[in-house]
């Protein structure tokens, strides 16, 4: 019961000191926190305490909104994600994302998860692109129900299956870490679980990133649990310790469902 | 240790103290049948001693309530940290206090089988014990009731008196039994209920861990024990 040991060996990401600035607003203050590939962490917290900022900021989607400013370092395998040399869209390939609302391109089930492996030149022929379509959709959990109708086209999935698509076309360019935003709340119940048990199967491949307002999902999918309000990280632990006995006193209120 | 009575959703406080007064209640009539079954076993009084064990079954349909309110809880509001461990804590504790309403009711049993005489020198040592052990079990409930961690602590020290006062009857009576071979088979009873009220002792502790488990989150330390019952049968269970 006790949080003996927080440290993660090898940490793929590892954020110090950082801030995010939406023009003089702060939303994001002093966060430091490590991601590893073994475990996967939750972020939780109240709508607006900046746990999706902070997701953001891990793969620099924040770039493309203007007032937005990050300061203090983020580090993947050891290189500052915001330094000059850093290329963006190499980044974005390395740390992929998937978000709330599945957003399949209005292309075939194949071009979806091809369209990566495309433009970042990953496949040299044909068969090779197939076998990468084949490996991402499978992992994704995908493979067997849409095997037969690859040139179908995406949107016309299940809002479940898009969902497991978008993972599909994000394990397609090979990431080492995988960012989900809410993954699954616009998901029924069945296709959570789906989603859930995906997650649990990727867990060792890419080090996973679940920012969730369901904190049920929270407890199911990670092991280390961070709790985020009005900006700062307020603690971090292990997920059964966060959901049994939290050392803070804002984190009970907030997951014993006392919170405002 | 904030007051629970504050969650957004207002009908799970309502839950939550239904729970709190129905482990109340139990805990209440336990603590009564144990004081009117040694008041049943000090005066003979068969009536009352009858009385203890029909009212047993209220403590068991008690129990049952408790436990099918916690199980719909957990089920339908999903608690976590201290509100976890309460539902938790508070299906241990009736079971606990379920078998401290057996033990009364099994002093209770005893009464009409030793209405030869009450003379024998155990008896006042024993209705001392039984106030000590009321009063555990009483503070043990209190703690629960008052999230009270450091009252728990307490009941978990002064619960060595009652294993001293055991130790002290045992003797005693082994003594008395030899000095009066004929009053064997009542001093044979006296023991049994000595054992129970040590018993009933050991599950006031027990109530009481569970209650620091509740407020803090962390186990007590394995608390200092005293000598263990020179019967060298301390865990044994009757019913």
């Amino acid at each position: 019961m006790t949080q003996d040991d927080l440290t993660i060996a090898d940490p793929k990401m590892r954020a110090q000191g950082v801030n995010v600035f939406y023009g003089e607003k702060q939303a994001i203050n002093d966060v430091s926190i490590d991601v590893g590939t073994d475990l996967v962490t939750a972020f939780i917290g109240p709508s607006g305490c900046g746990k999706s900022t902070f997701l953001r900021s891990l793969n620099r989607m924040n770039d493309t909104v203007a007032s937005a400013r990050v300061t203090g370092t983020i580090l993947l395998d050891g290189e500052d994600i915001y330094a000059p040399s850093m290329d963006v869209v190499q980044l974005r390939a390395r740390v992929g994302m998937v978000f709330q609302k599945p957003n399949p391109f209005p292309k075939s089930i194949y071009d979806n998860v091809a369209y990566g492996p495309r433009i970042h030149g990953l496949a040299p022929s044909k068969a090779d692109l197939d076998m990468i379509v084949e490996r991402a959709l499978v992992r994704a959990g995908l493979w067997e129900e849409v095997k037969d109708r690859l040139s179908e086209s995406g949107t016309a999935l299940s809002g479940g299956q898009q969902q497991r698509l978008c993972i599909a076309r994000a394990i397609a360019v090979d990431p080492e870490v995988i960012l989900m935003d809410e993954p699954c709340s616009a998901l029924d119940p069945i296709a959570t679980a789906k989603i859930e048990e995906l997650i649990h199967e990727l867990r060792g491949k890419y080090a996973i990133v679940i920012v969730t307002h369901n904190m049920q999902q929270a407890a199911r999918v990670s092991q280390r649990t961070a709790f985020f309000h009005l900006g700062t990280l307020v603690e971090y632990g292990k997920t059964t310790d966060i959901f049994t006995n939290p050392k803070q006193e804002r984190t009970k209120d907030y997951i014993t469902g006392r919170y405002g | 240790m904030a007051l629970t009575n504050d969650h957004t959703v207002k009908a799970f406080d309502e839950d939550l103290n239904r729970l709190r007064g129905l482990i109340s209640e139990m805990g209440g009539r336990a603590e009564q049948a144990l004081l009117q079954a040694m008041a049943a076993l000090k005066q003979g009084d068969l009536d009352l001693a009858a009385q203890v064990v029909r009212d047993d079954r209220k403590i068991d349909a008690l129990e049952a309530e408790v436990e099918q309110l916690a199980v719909q809880t957990i089920a339908l509001r999903a608690p976590m940290a201290d509100d976890l461990r309460e539902m938790i804590a508070a299906l241990k504790i009736v079971s606990v206090v379920e078998r401290i309403g057996d033990y009364a009711k099994n002093i209770a049993k005893r009464v009409a089988l030793m209405d030869q005489t009450r003379s024998i020198e155990a008896i006042p040592l024993l209705m001392s014990m039984s106030s000590n052990v009321a009063e555990l079990v009483h503070d043990a409930l209190d703690s629960f009731a008052a999230r009270d961690a450091e009252l728990a602590v307490r009941v978990t020290v002064r619960d060595k008196n009652v294993d001293d006062f055991y130790n002290s009857i045992f003797r005693t009576l082994v003594t008395f039994m030899m000095e009066n071979p004929k009053y064997i088979s009542e001093s044979a009873h006296l023991l049994f209920v000595a054992k129970n009220l040590e018993r009933m002792g050991d599950h006031a502790t027990n109530i009481a861990e569970m209650v620091y488990y509740v407020v803090t989150g962390e186990h007590m330390e394995e608390r200092e024990r005293g000598e263990q019952p020179e019967d060298g049968a301390a865990e044994q269970e009757q019913g």
